[in-house]
């Protein structure tokens, strides 16, 4: 029996997927071959979608873009044996862009059925919980602590540490909730990890649980992810059935339970105390800090709240052990970042490495160049509140010390590429625009400093008053960034000021 | 739905979700997915199952950018308007779909066929722009692809 993997990430089906699946059954039934064709979660080589992939003695051969009309040919050249044909791309992990990644995160992503519970437990599934269930708490929070892991959501706070206070803090009830609220443009390796390898955060939910003492857990889903939110919950009633979630997890007798909660379109509720408010039923209203959530979080209970990619990690850490973990990275960035390639790119995609590639070896090796074959201007890293940086800076090496100094921010690892027809004061107007859109409105700067920066940003487009506008605009820049209660009022000033540093021409300078 | 079998379903829902802890959120997207939109009119009877004011209640419905007090088009259609799909020509995607719908964001079509909705991020930056109808997102959405994908649509609804 021949092998056929179809992808049914977002992407991947965003661009045909189901097409091309039905397809090769229709073609596979017509000319009496039978297959058994496997839904994998994607690669995240979006730029191939849809990769399709055959099982051979070799190895599992790639083959793409295919489109649903190019499945005859497909079989007329012989692809379910693995023959090369146009759209022939070798063995996948002979592509380059894969081939030079370090995937700890991604090592399973588009290679197991994501819903196979066998398929994970076959590809090291499990095995950390097993290590962990040996384990005190203080010893699996020390384990943390000593992988060196800083949270992926794009604060970077050590997780380990955050999980001591959790386990310190005594309480009837301490819970574990998972930041799936992925909002910033140009970010989407969570919502891979999610589709394409579910239990890997479910294990890394239950590890977490077990150290602090928390029996209860919830993934806040964006409602943006309707196919996340299926496999998720698919996923979820799978490590029920099979003793991984509930009562007694893995015969410990210890007991978690887990569920999906929705979002309904917030901006804001990624901000983690916004989020936990939503959770509890409110409106998504920012918490002013302290008291920090590990002390009195969700429901006033202490709580771990981390990111899809932190939590996910802690399977591998504990699977491979801090010290594995701790070998990737430079400095005090300490293992791998999934940097999403998005936007005017050729080669869009996530790219696993260790923390120090330079953004350009990124923007150049793996991406290829803008898709509109036009030079790159400006790239934005950190989502809709990061910097655009110019070419000067595209050496910076990925690192949340180096970004930090060069005034940028990592965040999430998103990087969005712009060509030179981009209107950078347009630019600058938009992060306005969507702080005002998507304000809590729980602080004045956020609320009305975002709706007066639009205004002040068309008046210097109309050329009025624009030294005395552009002069305006940095003192609402810095009353936004010092008084905002949050990071959405405090770093939207970031995005506009480096526009204006790097592209005063835009801004009629 | 007429108004009585309306008010069933949401005392149903209300029944089944109200002891969920901070039950809220998935009681509204329950009511929305069955009714369509969340009637104003059922504003007291969540607020009464939950035990909150009616002023919580509907702090919570106006604050999230999913809930909907009115009927909505057959067909919601959500444009990304976020930066990674802005590099890729979602702007003047944008000019090109409220021209040929007749109308704006946040609004719908005179027939009820479609509503149109703006969206932050769907998640698919690498192949953008990006439009979700339903369910379904959609890649690479240039203004002809998005003219086929309305003919589906109305295809679909004829």
């Amino acid at each position: 029996m021949i092998t056929v993997y179809v992808p049914r990430d977002t992407t991947a089906c965003a661009v045909g997927a189901d097409a091309v699946a039905a397809a090769i059954e229709a073609e596979a039934g017509a000319r009496n071959i039978e297959i058994n064709l496997i839904r994998n979660g994607s690669r995240g080589l979006f730029w191939l979608e849809t990769l399709v992939e055959v099982s051979t003695a070799q190895g599992r051969m790639a083959y793409g873009p295919v489109t649903a009309s190019d499945v005859p040919q497909l079989f007329d050249a012989g692809f379910h044996e693995g023959r090369a044909s146009d759209l022939f791309l070798g063995p996948t992990e002979q592509i380059s862009y894969l081939k030079n990644q370090q995937r700890v995160n991604f090592a399973r992503a588009g290679v197991i059925d994501p819903l196979s519970l066998e398929d994970y437990q076959a590809q090291g599934g499990y095995a950390g919980l097993t290590r962990a269930l040996v384990l005190t708490p203080q010893a699996m929070v020390d384990e943390v602590k000593t992988s060196g892991l800083r949270g992926r959501g794009g604060a970077a706070f050590p997780t380990g540490i955050k999980w001591q206070t959790v386990l310190d803090t005594p309480a009837e009830q301490k819970y574990i909730v998972c930041n799936a609220d992925e909002g910033d443009s140009g970010t989407f390796a969570d919502r891979l990890l999610m589709e394409a390898d579910p239990f890997q955060l479910i294990e890394g939910m239950t590890i977490a649980g077990l150290a602090v003492g928390a029996t209860r857990g919830y993934i806040y889903l964006r409602s943006e992810y309707p196919r996340a939110h299926t496999v998720l919950n698919a996923a979820l009633a799978t490590a029920n059935d099979a003793g991984y979630l509930g009562e007694d997890v893995a015969g410990s007798g210890k007991a978690f339970e887990l569920e999906v909660r929705l979002g309904a379109g917030a901006y804001i509720c990624g901000e983690e105390t916004a989020l936990l408010d939503s959770l509890e039923g409110k409106r998504g209203l920012v918490r002013p800090k302290p008291p920090l959530p590990a002390v009195a979080g969700l429901f006033g209970q202490p709580t771990v709240i981390n990111n899809v990619l932190t939590l996910a990690t802690i399977s591998s850490i504990f699977e491979k052990g801090a010290d594995h973990y701790k070998n990737f990275g430079t400095g005090r960035s300490v293992g791998t970042l999934a940097v999403q390639l998005a936007g005017n790119i050729k080669q869009g995609g996530v790219v696993e490495l260790a923390f120090g590639a330079t953004l350009r070896s990124l923007l150049e090796e793996f991406g290829g160049g803008t898709l509109s074959d036009r030079p790159i201007k400006a790239v934005q890293v950190g989502g809709p509140l990061g910097a655009y940086l110019p070419e000067t800076q595209w050496g910076l090496p990925l690192d949340y010390e180096a970004f930090a100094a060069a005034k940028a921010m990592l965040g999430h690892g998103g990087v969005v590429v712009f060509d030179d027809s981009v209107d950078m004061l347009e630019q600058a107007r938009f992060a306005m625009e969507f702080c005002a859109v998507e304000s809590c409105g729980k602080c004045t700067p956020c609320r009305i400093g975002s709706t007066r920066g639009v205004e002040v940003i068309d008046k210097i487009r109309a050329g009025e008053q624009r030294d005395d506008s552009l002069a305006l605009l940095e003192s609402l820049c810095e009353t936004m960034a010092l008084g905002s209660l949050c990071a959405m009022g405090g770093l939207t000033p970031s995005p506009v000021r480096s526009a204006i540093a790097h592209f005063p021409e835009a801004f009629g300078g | 739905m007429t108004a009585a079998v309306e008010r069933a379903t949401i005392d149903d829902i209300l029944d089944r979700l109200k002891h969920l802890p901070g039950g809220l959120l998935p009681i509204l997207h329950e009511i929305q997915g069955a009714v369509g939109y969340v009637p104003r009119e059922s504003v007291p009877d969540i607020a009464a199952g939950l035990n909150l004011s009616r002023a919580e209640v509907h702090g919570v419905i106006s604050f999230y950018h999913d809930f909907q007090t009115e009927p909505s088009g057959r067909s919601r259609i959500q444009l990304c308007r976020a930066e990674a799909c802005q590099a890729v020509g979602a702007r003047a995607l944008e000019r090109h779909i409220t021209a040929q719908l007749g109308i704006g964001l946040g609004e719908t079509t005179a027939d009820g066929a479609v509503s149109l909705e703006s969206v932050y991020c769907l998640g698919n930056c690498a192949c953008g722009p990006s439009v979700r109808i339903g369910d379904e997102i959609h890649a690479r959405v240039t203004p002809a692809r998005f003219d086929e994908l309305r003919g589906h649509l109305q295809a679909e609804q004829s």
